[in-house]
Formats: structure tokens, sequence, C-alpha cells
């Protein structure tokens, strides 16, 4: 259905794929893998034609879908085989009501009013969607909005999906609902389906075989990850334990765990840690107009502790950092540190007590090179020069010249850490840090953060990077808190919260705890 | 069943036309009315309905300017002063036009009239706006002009989340306590902002890509100037047709008539050619044409009506009476209220 002949692109003289020669045959579910720059959505792109009609740079080789040569198909033209779903659904949308949105590439393709009717109620049906037909795009859920962009790939009947991370953004359960809606294309309807995904976690167990880049590599799913530099925990656990071959569900593991288990004592109960508390929250309210995105919650964090707040998209977690931090908004409640409200200091100082690193960190850097980044955020925060500088080469090699947005997004991560740290913060607060960032990337993140002096509380939907690095945990749904307590009591006891270990296990979260037990 | 927005469109414009013919506050009140009932018994519960509000405040605020500025430069001159103004000396050359100075109950019952008048055409733009979405509007639009109405509603998305990312931006700015203001501020804004809108375009447009937009089956370019001309001749004469006639001149009929019939041509012959179709169009039901038909009975009556109660004299101020069968084509557009209300 897909073939790659010795396909190179080269963006800028530098090549970002070389010599990758892969057939996908139809009705398959290929995972492409490889780590963050690996050239994992340049292929994606390839496919349809977005590489090199929309974005240039030169391909050499030949790209042939269903017959048809990318190289004398714009993807306009092959908008009626290759369905294609990016990374963010929301700006892709066109039109503004789930209907239209669906409508909108037949339309395109000039069906005739009758199919277009069929089909829409057909796709309707099948994702889910039904009761949201009239509702405007902005009023919907992630997952919602993942599943109408799938959907509107789908109305023009495409032989081929293609989708660049499609739960990266999600929370456990609609990013559960999305690949369900996936597996059924491919199970019903014989699409063939390539889906590129950080989360590996969450998507290897549907796939058929795995595709390994920049290597260029296809094979079966266990034997690629395996190989690969990055890999869900279930494959490093069977490398641990030399299962083979390879499981890649949960399923498949714990069926050959049980020697395992045996093997392993009763994990040691975290040393609880008797210290201070250093920021107290009481009866805090956050109301948008009709809407309560926090309801009445208390917090008392310790110091020294690394919370982890999770949630469903919309549990209102956001709005607490926000509200906690004191830039956000607070209807009423109460939040100390050191005896102080941080709503009452100046932008300034509030900064140098509670840090915040929003959803899209890059929003806090603004200038040409990571250096004057650095020398902007000594001067805001009036520490001696080469501060910030010297706090990012202790997270990350960051070359100083370069621009912040050609960084990595684990690079620029860690730039945003410095410049928040700079000020010395008795809390950090971080909202979503984990997205973007692959497996290496992450256990970085986590290590890093382990090892700050700083308390630290992060909102997130990434189960394993929870297991890594959280002490605490606190569950939040409806905008007030349901679960909190040591991390893996927390965790452990929810299924949707716990990591692919724990559900091997039982009471163990990472592989290196097991690793160091045995 | 979704009425045609076109129908609402229409309804609203007859009703603006009307208002446009009279400076009669009473006449114009009706109009307000009119259209205010209308919109709170037949809009459908949608985001955009409620921007009828921003739309009268924003007619206050016109009534407000109208008679401030005319207090401060004058124009209509009576004899019953109620206050003088300082008044600012200026040059010869500078003759006929004058800043303060007296202020008369004649000239500001003038300004406000004319205020009034413009505040309720934006209030019948509101109510248009308020119960048929534009966007709906723009893809009933001819398919030649496809390119267009595209541009047109992607326009119409950016300008909020515009706004939402430099909110997003600003708030982050606090968040590095950056107290920066003035000219720095906005350098430090406007980077991050602009970069996002153009990482959203640039995402937007590779979507619309795939999705076919831009499929062509060939359209010749002897094809292509062709309708282009058509559509723009049709367009200028439109233009200078409606010109004419609001300045009462009858050459404008014939380059009125003679520019639709260019522009529809143009339309008719580029439609050929776009081989899109368009999901569940609006329909001109007997309802909805009923709706359009209601307003624009009230343009009708007002153009063709002489009666002078239209334009009331101020000076001298007279208490302007209601011309009743102008006032009755007004009523007509209550009409809707029996057979167009949102389930």
């Amino acid at each position: 259905m897909i073939r790659f002949e010795d396909v190179t692109i080269t963006y800028a003289e530098r090549p970002v794929l070389a010599e990758v020669s892969v057939e996908i045959p139809e009705g398959e579910l290929c995972l492409v893998v490889g780590r963050t720059g690996s050239g994992k959505s340049t292929f994606l792109r390839a496919v349809n034609g977005l590489v090199p009609h929309f974005s240039g740079g030169t391909l050499a080789g030949r790209v042939l879908v269903d017959g048809r040569d990318t190289a004398t198909h714009p993807p306009r033209e092959l908008a009626d085989v290759v369905g294609f779903v990016g990374q963010d659904p929301m700006a892709g949308f066109v039109a503004d009501n789930v209907e239209d949105e669906l409508a909108y590439s037949m339309e395109s393709l000039g069906l005739t009013n009758d199919v277009m009717r069929k089909r829409v109620e057909e796709t309707l049906d099948l994702l889910g969607l039904a009761t949201l037909r009239d509702r405007p795009l902005a009023t919907l859920s992630g997952g919602q909005q993942q599943r109408v962009a799938i959907g509107a790939a789908l109305t023009a009947h495409p032989k081929v999906l293609v989708l660049d991370e499609p739960t990266s953004a999600l929370d456990p359960g609609a990013a559960e609902d999305v690949l369900a809606a996936v597996q059924r294309l491919v199970h019903d309807l014989g699409m063939t389906v390539v889906i590129a995904e950080h989360r590996l976690e969450r998507v290897a167990q549907y796939a058929d075989r795995a595709l390994l880049l920049p290597q260029g590599r296809i094979g079966d799913v266990g034997e690629i990850l395996k190989a690969a530099p990055v890999a869900p925990p279930v494959v490093r656990l069977a490398q641990l334990a030399g299962w083979e071959p390879i499981p890649v569900s949960v399923r498949d593991a714990r069926r050959r765990a049980a020697p395992l288990r045996a093997r392993l004592p009763e994990p040691r109960p975290e040393p609880a840690t008797k210290t201070g508390p250093v920021l107290e929250a009481d009866d805090v309210v956050v109301r948008y107009g009709d809407v309560q995105a926090v309801r009445g919650v208390r917090l008392d964090i310790k110091e020294g502790e690394r919370i982890a707040l999770m949630g469903r998209n919309g549990s209102g977690k956001s709005s607490l950092l926000w509200a906690v931090q004191g830039s956000g908004k607070r209807t009423s409640g109460t939040v100390t540190v050191n005896d102080i409200d941080p709503k009452t200091l100046k932008p300034a100082e509030r900064r140098q007590t509670v840090a915040l690193v929003p959803q899209q960190p890059s929003d806090l850097l603004y200038l040409e090179t990571v250096e004057q980044e650095c020398v902007q955020a000594d001067t805001e925060t009036g520490r001696p020069a080469g501060t910030c500088r010297d706090l990012l080469d202790s997270l990350a090699r960051v070359p100083p010249e370069a621009h912040p947005r050609d960084l990595s997004e684990g690079q620029r991560l860690a730039l945003v850490l410095a410049v928040m740290l700079t000020g010395t913060p008795q809390v950090l607060l971080l909202d979503e840090p984990t997205r973007g960032l692959d497996y290496p990337a992450k256990a970085a993140l986590a290590a890093v953060l382990k090892n700050l002096p700083t308390t630290t509380v992060l909102a997130t939907h990434d189960v394993e990077f929870v297991a890594e690095y959280a002490t605490r945990v606190i569950v939040m749904a409806e905008g007030e808190i349901v679960a909190d307590g040591p991390a893996r009591e927390v965790v452990t006891s929810s299924p949707i919260f716990a990591p692919q270990v724990s559900k091997i296990l039982g009471p163990w979260l990472t592989v290196a705890d097991v690793e160091a037990a045995l | 069943m979704r009425l045609h927005s076109g129908a609402w469109w229409l309804w609203a414009l007859g009703l603006a036309t009307a208002a446009s013919r009279t400076t009669n506050p009473l006449l114009l009140g009706l109009v307000l009315a009119v259209a205010g009932v209308v919109v709170v018994t037949c809009r459908a519960n949608t985001p955009w309905a409620g921007t009828y509000g921003v739309f009268l405040k924003f007619g206050l605020l016109i009534i407000g300017l109208r008679v401030l500025v005319h207090a401060f430069l004058g124009g209509v001159t009576g004899p019953t002063v109620l206050f003088t103004l300082p008044q600012v000396p200026l040059p010869d050359w500078a003759q006929g036009i004058r800043v303060g100075g007296p202020v008369s109950a004649e000239g500001l019952v003038f300004a406000l009239y004319q205020g009034l008048l413009l505040a309720t055409i934006l209030s019948c733009v509101g109510a248009a706006n308020a119960l048929a979405n534009p966007r709906r509007l723009l893809r009933s639009l001819p398919a030649a002009l496809y390119e267009v109405s595209v541009a047109v509603v992607v326009a119409l998305t950016v300008a909020p989340r515009l706004v939402a990312s430099a909110r997003s931006v600003r708030k982050a700015r606090q968040l590095r306590g950056d107290a920066a203001r003035g000219a720095r501020a906005i350098r430090t804004m406007l980077v991050p902002v602009l970069e996002d809108a153009l990482d959203r375009s640039l995402v937007l447009a590779a979507s619309m890509d795939s999705r076919g937009y831009g499929r062509t089956a060939g359209i010749s370019r002897k094809d292509r100037v062709l309708t282009g001309t058509l559509v723009l001749a049709g367009l200028f004469g439109l233009c200078i047709g409606t010109y004419g006639l609001l300045a009462g001149a009858y050459t404008g009929w014939p380059l009125l008539v003679l520019g639709g019939v260019l522009a529809i041509a143009g339309l008719r012959v580029g439609a050929r050619r776009v081989p899109r179709t368009r999901y569940r169009p609006d329909r001109w039901t007997p309802t909805a044409i009923g709706v359009a038909l209601s307003g624009v009975a009230g343009a009708v009556m007002l153009v063709f009506s002489a009666d002078p109660a239209l334009s009331p004299s101020t000076v001298p101020l007279q208490a302007p009476g209601l011309p009743l069968v102008p006032a009755l084509g007004v009523l007509v557009a209550l009409a809707p209220l029996a057979f167009a209300r949102e389930a």
C-alpha cells in the first residue's frame, strides 16, 4: 500500500531521512518509533506528499501510495487515498462545528450530497460522536477533538490513515477511546494505519509491526523496540528478565511474570521524611463564569516533596497550579508560603517564592539566543551574572548561541527550568512538562527534578513518568481532590494510573527499582 | 430545521435600509424595538447569539460620540442656545471651522437623531449576527467565490486565537516576573504571539492541503481570466449603481442592473469549473422566504414613502409625529415571531 524506495529527504543540505526503503502492506497498523528529531514526522508527512510539496526540502527516491507517486501528486490530489491527522487537531480544524468539519474533505472531493450525508452519519457512529454533532469544535475536550479530526480524515474513505502523536495531549482514558477507535478501523475496515507516538506504552500493543527511524528498519514490534533507544517499560522489563520473544502488551508479560514475581522481595517502604510545611492552601475555589474549575481544595506541601497532580483533562489541575502560584485566578480561599500570600507579592518577587512553568514553556522565552535569555534571567531576579548559565549547564548541554526556537523540546524545557530556578523559588510548579519528550529525555527530566533542592509539584497525564518521579500523588476530578497519598499507594490502587511495571509485578513501579532489588 | 442564514441577513438589511431613510426618533425606536424583540425570541442557543448586546453597547457609544463631536465642532445652529463652550480662536485660513462656541438645543437634537440612525443600523447588523451565523452565510456564497469565503472564514478564526495567544503570553510574562511596559513590553509580547500565529497558520494550511483544498479539475488560464474580469466588472457596476441610487440620480438603475448581470454571469462561469459540492446547503424554504420578505417590506414602504414626518424638523424644534404607513411597514418585520421561532 505504501512503498518507500531509497528515500532520502534533505532540508538545507541536512539529511533527515537517509536511504529508507520500506513497504507497508494493506491493512497493517505500523508504529513509527525513534527519538525526537529522528525524522518520524518527516516520514509521516512524506506519505501524503506534504514533504516535499508543502514543507520544501528535496526528496530523492520514490514514495508510492496506492500506486500513486507523491512526486507527481501533491497532498490535495492524494486526499482521497491518505487521511492525515496532525499533532494539534484544534489548529487543523477548518469548519466550526463537528458535522461541517466531518464533511469538509468530501466537499473538496466533490461528492454528492446523498453520499456525504450517509458517510457523516456512519462516521459519527463509528467514532462515538453522534451526541456531539452540532457542538462548536472549540467546546470539545481534547479526546473528542482528536476523534473528530480522525473522523474528518475518514469521511473521504482513504485507504491509509496517518496519525502523528494522536494521544500525546490526552489523559489515559481519552487516549484509550481514541486508540480503540483506531483499532476498530484496522479490524473492521481493513485500513492501513501509520502512527508515530512518544507514549509507546499506550500504542505498542495494538501495532502489527514497527519501523525504527532513522535506521529505517521494519519488523516485529518487540524485536524493533528491544533494539530501539525508546521503548516502553514492559519491553525493558522483558529484557531485564530475559523473556523471549519480547512481549509488548501487559497481558502477555503478566503470563510470563510468575517466576520473576516469586524472586522479588517485598519493596521497602519509602522512608518517611519528617519535614516542615512549605506551602499551605485552604479551601481554594476557582470559578470562570458558571464553571467551577476548582472546588474548595486543601493542600499542604512539605519541604522536599515531589508531588504529581493527576486527573482527566479539565479536572482543574492547571487552574489549581495557577491559583496557587498567585498569577492565576483565585475566587476564594487562602494560600500561604512562609506566612505570605504569593498573590500579594509583585510578579518579580512572586516567582522567587513560587515559580510556575506553563504548558507552553516557549511562552516564557522571547529573546534571540539562549545566552541572552540567561542574562535576562539574572537581571530579572537580581542574581550575580552567570547564575542561570551555570544552572543550565548542570541540567543539559545547550549551545549558548542557539535560538530558543531551534532547540529540541528537552533542551527548551531545560532552558525554561534554568530561567525559573534562577530565582531560587521554594516551590516549583510544572504544568504538563513531559509533552513531546521521549523516554531518554523524560528519564533525564526525572533525574534533574529528583536532584533539585526545591519542592516540586507537577501536573501530568504521564503515568510512567509519575512512577519514576513522584513521592506523592494527588488525583483530581471535577475540581476536587479524590485521592492523596504516597505515590506507590495511590498509583497501584488505580487501574488507570498504574504504570506498566506495577500492572505486571504488583507493588513495583519502575524497571530501575526491580533491577536494584534483584 | 435550520433557516437559510441569508434569510435573516436579508431581513436585517431590510430593517437597516428602512432605518437609513428616516431620522424620526419614534420610527427609529420602533425599528430598534422590533429587531430586539425578534432577536430575543428567535435566536438559537449558539456562541454567537450573545453578541447582540455588544452591538447595542457600541451603538450607545456612537450616539454619545456623535453628540460630543457636534457640541465641540458645531454644525447645525439654532436660536435656543443652551450653553456656550470657550471657543478656540483659529487663523483666517481655517474660516468656516469652529471649535467650541455656543451649543444650541436644535444642534444637539439633530446630532442625537443622526447618532440614533447610525446606532439603529448597527443594531440591525447585530441582530442578523445573533440570529444567523455569519460563517454559514459565507458558506452559501456562490461556488466561484469559494476561495474568498474560505479566506474570510479562516481570518475570522485567527482573530480570537490571536487574542487567546496574546493572553497566554501575557500570563507567562507575569510568571517570569517581567514587569516591562511600553515599547519593550510590546516587543516581548509580539515575538511569541506572531510566532504562534505563524505556526498555527502553517498547520492549518497543511491540514487544508491534505484534505483536498484547492483541488483543481484543470481550470484553464483563459477561463480564470474570463471569470475574474466578469466578476470584477460586475462588482464595479454594482458599486457605482448603488452610489448613484443613494445619491438620488436615476442613472443609478441601469448601471446597477448591468453590474448585476455581469457579476452573475461571472459567478456562473466560475461555478461551472469548481469541482466542489456543499454538504447540507441551506435551502430557501417558504419560512425563510417569509422571513426575508417581512424585513424587506419595511424597506420598500420607507423608500417609496414621501411622508414629511420621516425627517422631522430640528430648526425650529418640533415634536416628531409617528408616520402611520411607514410604522406599519416596520411592524411587518415582527412576522418571524409567528413562524420562525427556534425550538
